[in-house]
C-alpha cells in the first residue's frame, strides 16, 4: 500500500519534471553526449590495458590477457626509477611550490599603497601568460654553456656548464620555475580569502595587544585555512598526477635518471613506440593510485578540519 | 585607525616592500631580456655576456626573417581557426551545460552533476584518448583540437555559479511571460553574465593559444600545424634553418639566436598586450572557482 503510493508520487514527479523541464533536459544532450564521447569512451577504452590491443580488432575485439600489463611494468627496470622520480618531483613540487603563492599573498596583504599592490600583481601574473613552450624555451636558452644563467654563475665565480644536462640540477630548474610560473597567479585564490577575513578580528586583537606576528597566528592563518585545506587537498590529490607536458619538453636522455616519470614514460612507450596496451596500464595504474589519495586525503580532512571536496 | 607604528613594524614594511619589488623583477627581467635579446644585432648579442638592460647594437633583423618565414604566418591563421571557433563553441557549450546544472528543482540534477564532476577526479588516461580520437577520425584534423575541448569542467562549474547568482523572480518572470529555457538563456542570463562570460573567453582563449601537445600528438599534416608547434620546433629543435638560408655558418648561429627571440615575442606580445586590462575579470574567475560547492 504505502510502496504503492512511494511509486505513485515518484512517476508523478517524473510527470511534472518531464512538463516543467523538458526543453532543459534538450538542451542539455549536447553537453551529456560531450563527456560521454571524450571523458567516458576513453575511460571504457582503458579496459585495452587488460588486452592485447591493435587498432585491425578495435578495443571490443582485442583478445584478454588479464594483468600481464601490469606485471609487465612492475617488473620493469623503470618501475622503480619511475615511481621515486614521480613522488620526488611532487613532493618537492607540493613542500616548496604551494607555500609560495600563501607567503606571496600575506605580503602582499600588507601592503596599504593601493597602486603597488595592483602593479605587484599585474606584474607577478605575466609569467602565468607565457607559454610552456616558451618557458622552457628560454630555460633551454638560458641554461646552455653560453646561456644567462651561466653568465650569473659564472659572475659568481662558478664554472660554466650545461645545466639542462646535469641530472642532480634537473628537479630545482623544474621546481623553480613552477614557482616562478605560477606564483603570482596561485595567490589570487588567498588574496581573496584574507579580504573576507573579519577586520574586527585584527581591531579585538590590538586592543588585546597583540602584535603583527601573532595576529598572523590566530587571526589570519585561522581565518584563511578552509582555502589553504581545499588547495592541499586538490594538491594531494594530484601528488602522483605530474603533468607531462612540462616534462617532456624539458628532459633529454641525459637526464632521464631523475627526469623521467609516469606520465613522461606512458607518453614516450605509448604515442611515440606505440605500445598502446602497455602504457594504458601504466596509466591505469596511476589513476588508481591517484584517486586513491584523493579520498583519503578528503576523508582525512573531512575528519579533523571539517573541510572537505565533497 | 590610526595607531603609531612600532619601530619592527616600520622596518616589516620595509622589508616587505623591497622583497616585492625583488619578486617582481625577477618575474618581469626574463621578459625583458628576451624581448631587448630580439632587437638586438646577432653579432654583438653573442658577444655580449651578463644582463641585457638594452638590446646590443639595434636591428630588425630577426623580426624581418620571422616574418617572412611562411611557417610562422601559417601558424599563425591556424592558431586564429583553432581559437575563434573554438572560444565561440567553448561557450556554447560551456553555457548550455552551466544552465542547465543552475536550474532549481529539476529532477535528474544530482546524478548528471555527479556524471560531470567524476571526470575531473578520474579519466581514462593519455592513450585511451588518442585511441579514442583515432576511432571518432579526429585525428590530422584541427576539428580534433576543438571539439574534444569543448568543455572545461571546472570552467563549467564558474560558469554555473555566475548563473545560479541570477534573482531567481527575473527568470520566473520570464516563465510566466512564456519564454521558453533557450529563450530565457540568450534573453536574460547571458547578457546578465557578460563579465562571467568576458573570464570564460580569456581562459578558454589562452588555453587554446598556449596548447600544443595534442596539435603535436594528432596532426601529420605540417600545414596544419599551430603556432606553438611551430615555436617548439624552432625554440627547442634549434631548428631556425628555413630563415636563416643563405647566411655563412657563423652568420647562421648568431642571427640564428636572435630569431629564437624575436619568435618568442612575436608568440608572447598578443597576450601580453591583453591580460592586464583583463586582469580586475579574471580575479573574478578564480575567487568563484574557489567558492566551495
Amino acid at each position: 500500500m504505502n510502496k504503492k503510493a512511494n511509486k505513485d508520487t515518484f512517476a508523478y514527479r517524473l510527470k511534472k519534471d518531464w512538463i516543467r523541464n523538458r526543453s532543459l533536459y534538450i538542451m542539455v544532450i549536447p553537453v551529456i553526449l560531450f563527456y560521454f564521447l571524450f571523458h567516458y569512451r576513453p575511460m571504457y577504452g582503458a579496459v585495452i590495458a587488460f588486452k592485447d590491443y591493435t587498432p585491425a580488432l578495435g578495443v571490443a575485439s582485442s583478445p584478454w590477457v588479464g594483468f600481464a600489463n601490469f606485471t609487465r611494468f612492475f617488473k620493469s627496470v623503470y618501475f622503480a626509477r619511475l615511481i621515486k622520480n614521480t613522488i620526488l618531483l611532487s613532493v618537492y613540487n607540493l613542500v616548496f611550490g604551494f607555500p609560495a603563492p600563501i607567503i606571496l599573498a600575506l605580503l602582499l596583504n600588507e601592503v596599504h599603497n593601493k597602486h603597488f599592490k595592483n602593479l605587484t600583481q599585474t606584474v607577478t601574473y605575466l609569467p602565468h601568460f607565457i607559454s610552456l613552450i616558451v618557458v622552457t624555451g628560454m630555460l633551454t636558452d638560458f641554461s646552455m654553456t653560453s646561456g644567462l644563467f651561466n653568465d650569473i654563475v659564472a659572475f659568481f665565480g662558478g664554472e660554466r656548464s650545461p645545466l639542462l644536462q646535469n641530472p642532480s640540477l634537473y628537479r630545482t630548474i623544474y621546481v623553480a620555475s613552477g614557482i616562478w610560473q605560477q606564483v603570482g597567479w596561485g595567490a589570487i585564490i588567498y588574496l581573496s580569502a584574507l579580504a573576507g577575513v573579519d577586520q574586527q578580528l585584527y581591531e579585538a586583537a590590538s586592543i588585546d595587544g597583540a602584535g603583527k606576528w601573532k595576529q598572523l597566528i590566530h587571526v589570519t592563518l585561522p581565518g584563511i585555512a578552509p582555502t589553504i585545506i581545499t588547495m592541499l587537498i586538490m594538491r594531494m590529490g594530484q601528488l602522483m598526477n605530474m603533468g607531462y607536458e612540462k616534462t617532456i619538453l624539458l628532459y633529454n636522455p641525459s637526464t632521464y635518471d631523475t627526469a623521467d616519470i609516469i606520465s613522461s614514460y606512458i607518453y614516450r612507450v605509448g604515442l611515440l613506440e606505440q605500445d598502446w596496451s602497455y602504457s594504458t596500464a601504466v596509466g591505469l595504474f596511476n589513476s588508481l593510485i591517484n584517486f586513491g589519495l584523493l579520498l583519503i586525503t578528503n576523508k582525512l580532512s573531512k575528519k579533523y578540519s571539517e573541510t572537505s571536496l565533497w | 585607525m590610526k595607531v603609531k607604528k612600532s619601530k619592527e613594524e616600520k622596518l616589516f614594511q620595509v622589508f616587505n616592500y623591497t622583497f616585492l619589488v625583488v619578486i617582481m623583477i625577477m618575474c618581469f627581467y626574463p621578459v625583458w631580456y628576451v624581448a631587448m635579446a630580439s632587437f638586438s644585432n646577432s653579432n654583438l648579442l653573442t658577444q655580449h655576456t651578463g644582463l641585457l638592460f638594452k638590446p646590443a647594437g639595434f636591428s630588425f633583423d630577426a623580426y624581418k626573417k620571422v616574418f617572412q618565414n611562411p611557417m610562422i604566418s601559417k601558424g599563425y591563421m591556424n592558431t586564429l581557426f583553432i581559437l575563434i571557433i573554438g572560444v565561440v563553441l567553448d561557450l556554447f557549450m560551456t553555457s548550455l551545460g552551466a544552465y542547465f546544472l543552475s536550474r532549481k528543482q529539476v529532477l535528474f540534477k544530482k546524478p548528471i552533476l555527479l556524471f560531470i564532476l567524476f571526470t575531473m577526479f578520474f579519466s581514462g588516461g593519455m592513450i585511451p584518448f588518442y585511441i579514442n580520437l583515432r576511432e571518432l577520425h579526429l585525428t590530422n584534423t584541427l576539428w580534433g583540437l576543438i571539439i574534444p575541448f569543448l568543455i572545461t569542467t571546472s570552467n563549467l562549474i564558474i560558469l554555473r555559479t555566475a548563473f545560479a547568482s541570477i534573482p531567481e523572480s527575473l527568470i520566473e518572470a520570464a516563465q510566466i511571460d512564456g519564454a521558453g529555457h533557450i529563450t530565457i538563456l540568450f534573453n536574460i542570463v547571458l547578457p546578465l553574465s557578460k563579465a562571467m562570460l568576458a573570464v570564460m573567453v580569456l581562459y578558454y582563449g589562452v588555453s587554446i593559444w598556449n596548447s600544443w601537445f595534442w596539435a603535436s600528438a594528432i596532426l601529420r599534416n605540417r600545414e596544419m600545424y599551430p603556432l606553438q608547434i611551430i615555436l617548439r620546433e624552432i625554440l627547442l629543435s634549434n631548428d631556425t634553418s628555413s630563415m636563416t638560408a643563405g647566411s655563412s655558418a657563423m652568420d647562421t648561429e648568431a642571427i640564428g639566436m636572435t630569431i629564437k627571440y624575436a619568435t618568442i615575442m612575436v608568440a608572447t606580445i598578443p597576450i601580453l598586450c591583453v591580460y592586464p586590462f583583463l586582469q580586475k575579470y579574471f580575479t573574478k574567475g578564480t575567487m568563484v572557482g574557489a567558492v566551495k560547492e
